[in-house]
């Protein structure tokens, strides 16, 4: 083999691997990126149908209710606020050890027709004074705190907003 | 006093690392033998100032020294030894004295043993080694220093995480340290070879066994991390795709393609400039990882320490090594041009594949990892990727890197005959479709399991192939033992890191097939998983040394006959007021029985219970992995200080 032909070779092969590298990014970006909506996110403007996505924000104080489901699993109700809106959630699962009223969180699942976020995973941190950063964005975008002031508030200040079938 | 010793220590061995680093390399550009020769001295003697620093920093959490801050935040008198040692480098100031120690260790060990080094190579090598250490020593003496004093002491100190406190865990960062400080060595030899305008086999042989330790104890540190993730977080899952294990994946995909290419390199004199590149690329791919956990730019669960000035000094940091290196390929990778021409069906093509495969797999892994960041940067999207698109995204490039693992070994060198080596191969993809059917004819329809259990086939019985057909057990049988014990350990090495990886892929493959449930259950009720009749016995207080718990009794009977008793606990440490799940595991290597503890109301428990086939061969096989990177290193051609016993060409 000459010196041209395999540089040839290694110009292909450098290519081959850079573009499948790339084909294969962007097929899975397409079905598989996450996105995170906020309370007021969602009011704006309705998510797609039958997209997983993440939503954040705090636990309503006094709005868990646990329950067991049909098929014998624990369930979990609760809701979600940033302040200016408030999601409900449903969740069949243990909570994980962080879970709090009052604390943030962040859950992954789809939003079902009747309004109410169907969670597949709740996510919370090793770290009980954590705020996930998504979740502090949301609480600030929402315009009920400011980082800068010190801590949030108590989360039973926060219900100003009219609920949705809350 | 101690504590003031090790600061001083530190700033000696930084002051040590700066003179390491600027000495040799002029000596070797002058060809100066007298500052040649202090390479070694000097890099020994920054050793000694780093371990005497590392010494001091044990020594102040072993008598729990609370007028150290780093030691009030991370430690506790009443927690066991080798915790208060594993404190010690479980957070993040401690962590970087251990990452410049054995990089020290590192250095120590090329001035030993590379005597028989060309003295301006060793020179340069050091040299690069002594610039590595002087940025790191100065990120930790300017920001994060270990040794930090805080009056008036308290009278004890905060703890440790208590997900922390774990065997598993102790060992993890120095084996992943390991790994990552390896890379640097590779590195700078790279750097050595490209300040010289010279790679050979000399080098290649200097590179390999470096290569294959770091790969060896990255692997160790990776299985150690998800092993540990697996039994002690208690979901039930060994790999999350999360930023900071994809940080470790990084340079080990990174530097199995290196450790291949650099048989390439010693065994025929070509792809020389793309094995540099490699080493370069896998120490930039260890910085990164060090970069992502450190400055809390990447939400992770768990990210170390989340200073953004630290992060800025790293990310300069991997700036000036990464960019340096590769400007510095740019000028002169063109006059390493390889000597070795080799037809696209050889070994070294096959090598090539797997060096395009990694590299693929890698730069998937990487965009996925950063592109979040770089969403909120760019566009203010919050956005995350998860498992989803990883396994989408890598399974394609995963399956040819598989079917070519086993194919690779049995071609020859420079020419080889394809179709000789499939034909070879038949029994072997036999086992593989026949373990595919299987698994489809016992499990269901579940195909990426059956996917795996073909890969797995396929890589051990592939191995083995290789082994048998270098023994020639067939066609000489009489002479199959002799030619056995003079079989190269490299061989064996090599063929045993691939049965590992096949051990792993079962392991993945049974984990694809795990059932879980979840129930509440009262004391005396039961249910059924995975032919398994779980029956709670009762939940009740417990107290241990620094924690109290909440204890649940779980029987798990087969046909009436009790298999074992589970005791799955929920723990709150009043220490860091932290509440962990202990997940309890019954393993007998062929399949896991994994329950955990969840709320408790009505006077019963909620339970999760898992069933995990296979799971332990998960980590067994990287231990084989390693094992046979063990082997390799043993190899008597690599032991470049161990002399030859025969001056003949080592068998390929």
């Amino acid at each position: 083999m000459t010196r041209k032909k395999r540089r040839l070779y290694v110009l292909l092969l450098c290519g081959l691997g850079l573009g499948s590298a790339t084909a294969l990014t962007l097929t899975a970006f397409q079905d598989n990126l996450v996105f995170f909506r906020s309370p007021s996110d969602i009011m704006r403007e309705a998510p797609p149908a039958n997209r997983a996505f993440r939503l954040g924000g705090l636990v309503e104080a006094g709005s868990l209710e646990r329950g067991t489901g049909a098929d014998g699993r624990p369930t979990a109700n609760f809701r979600v606020t940033d302040g200016a809106h408030v999601i409900r959630v449903s969740y069949a699962g243990v909570l994980p050890d962080l879970f709090r009223e009052g604390q943030g969180v962040v859950t992954l699942g789809m939003m079902q027709p009747d309004g109410v976020f169907r969670a597949r995973e709740v996510l919370a941190r090793h770290d009980e004074t954590y705020m996930p950063p998504e979740v502090a964005d949301a609480l600030k975008r929402a315009g009920h705190w400011n980082p800068a002031q010190g801590a949030a508030p108590p989360p039973a200040e926060w219900n100003t907003a009219p609920r949705r079938g809350g | 006093m101690i504590g003031e010793l090790g600061h001083f220590a530190l700033a000696l061995g930084c002051i040590l690392a700066l003179v390491q680093s600027v000495l040799p390399l002029v000596g070797a550009h002058r060809a100066d033998a007298r500052l040649m020769a202090l390479a070694a001295p000097l890099a020994v003697a920054q050793l000694i100032a780093i371990g005497a620093a590392f010494a001091a920093l044990l020594w102040a959490f072993a008598v729990n020294d609370t007028t150290i801050s780093n030691v009030v935040l991370n430690s506790h008198s009443a927690k066991p030894l080798i915790y208060k040692f594993s404190g010690a480098w479980g957070n993040h100031e401690g962590s970087m004295v251990l990452w410049v120690f054995i990089l020290a260790l590192c250095g120590g060990a090329v001035a030993g043993f590379g005597r028989d080094l060309p003295s301006a190579l060793q020179a340069r090598v050091i040299g690069i080694l002594g610039l590595i250490a002087a940025g790191f020593l100065g990120f930790i003496i300017f920001t994060s220093n270990p040794f930090e004093r805080v009056w008036p002491p308290p009278m004890d100190g905060q703890g440790l995480n208590p997900l922390l406190q774990d065997p598993g865990l102790a060992l993890h960062p120095p084996m992943l340290y390991l790994g990552y400080v390896g890379y640097a060595v590779t590195f700078a030899f790279a750097v050595a070879a490209l300040l010289e305008g010279r790679v050979d086999a000399a080098w290649g042989r200097w590179v390999r066994p470096w290569s294959l330790a770091a790969w060896s104890f990255l692997t160790l540190g990776i299985a150690l991390g998800s092993w540990w993730a697996y039994y002690e977080l208690g979901w039930g899952g060994y790999w999350f795709w999360d930023p900071v294990e994809n940080a470790s994946l990084l340079p080990w995909l990174i530097g199995a393609a290196l450790l291949h290419c650099a048989i390439v390199v010693e065994k025929r004199e070509s792809l020389k400039i793309w094995t540099v590149l490699l080493a370069i690329l896998a120490f930039g791919m260890s910085l990164l990882g060090t970069f992502l956990v450190r400055s809390g730019v990447l939400n992770s669960v768990h990210a170390f320490a989340n200073d953004p000035a630290r992060g800025v000094f790293i990310l300069g940091l991997l700036m000036a090594y990464v960019a340096g290196a590769l400007a510095l390929f740019a000028w002169r990778a063109p006059r390493l041009g390889g000597t070795g021409i080799f037809a696209p069906i050889s070994r070294e093509g096959a090598l090539v594949l797997n060096n395009l495969l990694l590299c693929s797999t890698t730069a998937v892994v990487l965009v996925g990892t950063l592109w979040p960041m770089f969403a909120d940067i760019l566009f203010g999207a919050k956005i995350s990727v998860g498992a989803p698109f990883f396994n989408a995204a890598t399974a394609p490039l995963a399956i040819p890197l598989v079917a070519a693992m086993a194919v690779g070994p049995l071609l020859a060198w420079k020419r080889a005959d394809l179709a000789g080596a499939l034909q070879r191969l038949w029994w072997v993809g036999l086992l593989a479709v026949a373990a595919a059917f299987l698994t489809l004819l016992i499990a269901g329809h579940h195909v990426w399991p059956a996917l795996g259990f073909a890969a797995a086939a396929w890589l051990i019985a592939g191995a083995a192939a290789d082994i048998l057909d270098r023994i020639a057990a067939f066609r000489r049988p009489s002479q199959a033992w002799n030619r056995a014990r003079g079989l190269p350990r490299a061989a064996w090495g090599g063929a045993i890191a691939h049965a590992g990886m096949g051990v792993t892929f079962a392991g993945l493959a049974g984990m694809g097939l795990a059932t879980d449930a979840l129930v509440e259950l009262k004391p005396g009720q039961s249910t059924r998983l995975a032919g398994y009749e779980w029956r709670l016995e009762s939940i009740r207080d417990v107290q241990g040394p620094n924690w109290s718990s909440r204890r649940a009794t779980i029987t798990v009977l087969a046909d009436g006959q009790v298999v074992t008793v589970l005791t799955p606990e929920k723990r709150f440490f009043p220490v860091g007021r932290m509440n962990t799940t202990e997940a309890a595991i019954h393993t007998n290597a062929l399949r896991d029985l994994y329950a955990v503890l969840g709320d408790e109301r009505h006077g019963g428990g909620v339970v999760r219970l898992h069933h995990n086939p296979l799971s332990p061969w998960i980590w067994v096989g990287a231990g084989i992995m390693a094992l046979g990177g063990g082997l390799s290193l043993s190899d008597r051609r690599i032991r470049v200080s161990a002399p030859s016993r025969k001056a003949a060409p080592a068998p390929a």
